[in-house]
């Protein structure tokens, strides 16, 4: 077996029984999953469940209990090898503020074995980014995009964003994905994301995690939760026939219809019932949640 | 570097044809001029301000001097050729006029204005130096950047020896630069001067003077400096990596408090020691030994023979004082080591915190 398969074969990071506990409740409670070479990763929950804590885990920045591998290295101990190969954005500019554009990238150049300052450069062009252009004075998601094209010139096996888009306008968060689907993404690199604008990511997600109280509630590619998940606009005289297939989630719109989110039930079946489509990926985390912060 | 190794060895168990090869990295040195890019004020801009506006303030007096001596003798009021007191404008005939022990007290008092002139940038560097420790490890967890720092393959170990090593080595080494520039700056004003009076700065100035061996003595203190300063940077640096806010009270208080404690107390008795001891070994060394020549404390001086009645022997101490013996004899004394042993201990907790330290 040569090793480009094992690559495949062993997940990037593989999850057992993590846990962690901040002042007496835990934000990881038993959680496991696996993530898979050359996925786009989306890691979503509502605010407490663990998602920053999932990340911070993978990425070495706390201790925590459990099992966990990443890239077949346990981040407590190996860590500075680790990130040779694992790269993060983690939270909204953080970039040090005094740093110049060409400090920026003249640093990480000499710091980072697989940085390419030419793409770097190369991203940058086109942007209002120059060479002597402090942090401080750039707004908000001109430090995104420093940090972007910086991120995106090294060549990691591992990209995690943590919220990598708060508080940027539309523009700005159309233009972080699109960037990162055409000058980086490819079948060798995984991404991690987390975020609360799902709508916005969903479509260039190829898998979704749901988290909620320490555990995964949900991991299952985009294909299978399209296939798995089905929302009807179910007829008025309908509506019994439709809740003894048990929906998991059941909501009324104006002039007397009721959509209803199916988990696994036949298409056929539910066809019947009145018109079907697939729920999008924030209707689906409403359905899972509900209750969360009751 | 062994990590770079490490992930060469990686790939080459799984090849990746598209993967370029990785290119070779200049770690410390780029975590260096990270530290210097971001303190370049402290480091460079202000001890060169310190030493310029010292030799402003000098070159200031010589003319004030000069314009209030030339109204004196305009006046009347001061003599021309007085036997003891200096001939104030015409100076061609001093040395011919001195004796020996004349010409000693001249390049003593030469040398001492000389490391006088230099003293301001040094001034600066403690305080630089104390307050670039305390933010250090501080300023980047409260601005969040350490998740930016920490997102690159930089080892904890090394970011906080580079911070340690800018303290320590590279901050002194340019402070100590510009108080030499400055001591020159120093003997060409004099030596300007001088020439205005007819004199020759030759004779007068660098003739007796030894600036180039102040100078020399200067640099060989820095490791000296590193030594010594160990304890108060390794205090700092913890501080800054371990505390949640105001990092600089509780740098000063638990020392402080710790010694009111065990004056108030007693405690050193137990120990047969006076409280005077913990102020002196453990408050000072752990705030007060960035600053330079703290260490004249514990040099050995018995050879200078200091006595106050013998103003050439005095003049001669300053010699002592600077010379190479003196200040590496601060390396023969338990004071130096078993405080860079402290310090050490300390920047290694400060890793360790840096390591593990979540930040929210």
């Amino acid at each position: 077996m040569n090793g480009t398969q094992t690559d495949v074969m062993n997940p990037v990071v593989s999850a057992r029984g993590l846990r962690k506990a901040y002042k007496g409740k835990l934000a990881l409670n038993g959680t496991d999953f696996d993530i898979p070479v050359g996925r786009i990763m989306g890691l979503i929950g509502p605010n407490g469940a663990g998602k920053t804590t999932a990340l911070k885990a993978i990425l070495g920045l706390i201790p925590f209990e459990g099992e966990l591998k990443v890239l077949g290295k346990d981040p407590r101990t190996q860590r500075d090898e680790l990130m040779n190969d694992v790269c993060f954005i983690a939270d909204v500019a953080v970039l040090p503020r005094w740093i110049k554009v060409k400090e920026a990238i003249e640093f990480v150049a000499g710091v980072h074995p697989r940085f390419d300052a030419a793409k770097c450069r190369r991203f940058l062009q086109g942007t209002q980014l120059t060479d002597n252009l402090r942090v401080r004075e750039m707004s908000k998601g001109m430090i995104v995009q420093l940090h972007l094209a910086l991120v995106m010139a090294i060549d990691a096996k591992l990209l995690v964003l943590d919220e990598p888009t708060l508080g940027l306008d539309i523009l700005y968060r159309k233009q972080f994905y699109q960037r990162l689907l055409e000058d980086y993404f490819d079948e060798e690199k995984t991404i991690l994301v987390t975020t609360h604008q799902v709508e916005e990511i969903e479509h260039i997600l190829t898998d979704v995690m749901f988290i909620r109280d320490g555990k995964i509630v949900l991991n299952a590619p985009m294909d299978e939760v399209g296939e798995r998940y089905v929302e009807v606009l179910v007829d008025a005289g309908k509506l019994d026939a439709a809740r003894a297939l048990k929906p998991i989630d059941e909501r009324a719109l104006p002039f007397g219809k009721t959509v209803m989110l199916f988990d696994g039930v036949d298409a056929g079946q539910l066809a019947q019932l009145g018109e079907t489509r697939n729920p999008g990926l924030a209707d689906l985390f409403v359905a899972t949640m509900k209750g969360t912060y009751a | 570097m062994n990590t770079s190794a490490q992930v060469m060895t990686m790939d080459e168990e799984r090849p990746r044809a598209a993967r370029p090869a990785p290119h070779a990295t200049h770690k410390f040195k780029l975590l260096l001029k990270r530290e210097f890019w971001e303190h370049k004020g402290g480091f460079l801009w202000a001890p060169i301000w310190a030493g310029g506006i010292s030799l402003v303030l000098t070159l200031m007096a010589l003319i004030v001097g000069e314009v209030a001596a030339r109204r004196a003798v305009a006046s009347g009021k001061m003599s021309l050729d007085g036997d003891v007191n200096i001939n104030g404008l015409d100076l061609s005939s001093i040395t011919m006029q001195m004796d020996n022990s004349d010409l000693n007290k001249l390049a003593g008092g030469i040398d001492i204005s000389t490391v006088m002139s230099s003293v301001w940038p040094l001034i600066v560097l403690a305080f630089v130096v104390f307050f670039y420790c305390l933010g250090s490890l501080y300023d980047e967890r409260k601005d969040r950047s350490v998740l930016f720092w920490k997102s690159l393959p930089v080892s904890d170990r090394d970011t906080v020896l580079s911070k340690a090593a800018s303290a320590l080595l590279v901050a002194p080494a340019i402070a100590i630069g510009v108080a030499i520039l400055c001591m020159f700056g120093f003997l060409l004003l004099v030596s300007a001067f001088v020439l205005l009076h007819n004199g020759n700065p030759i004779e007068l100035v660098w003739g007796p003077g030894n600036p180039l061996q102040l100078a020399g003595s200067m640099l060989a203190a820095i490791p000296v400096y590193a030594l010594w300063a160990l304890p108060t940077v390794g205090w700092l640096l913890l501080c800054s990596a371990w505390s949640k806010s105001k990092p600089f009270l509780w740098a000063i208080m638990l020392p402080v408090f710790a010694g009111i404690f065990i004056s108030w107390f007693d405690i050193m008795n137990v120990f047969n020691l006076e409280s005077g001891w913990f102020w002196q070994n453990i408050v000072a060394r752990g705030l007060l030994s960035a600053v330079p020549g703290t260490w004249f404390d514990v040099v050995d001086i018995n050879n200078a023979h200091i006595t106050s009645s013998e103003a050439a022997r005095q003049i001669e101490s300053i010699h002592q004082l600077l010379s190479l013996k003196t200040t590496y004899s601060v390396l023969l004394t338990p004071q130096l080591w078993i405080g860079a042993l402290a310090g050490a201990v300390m920047i290694y907790a400060a890793i360790r915190l840096r390591r593990w330290r979540d930040e929210g």
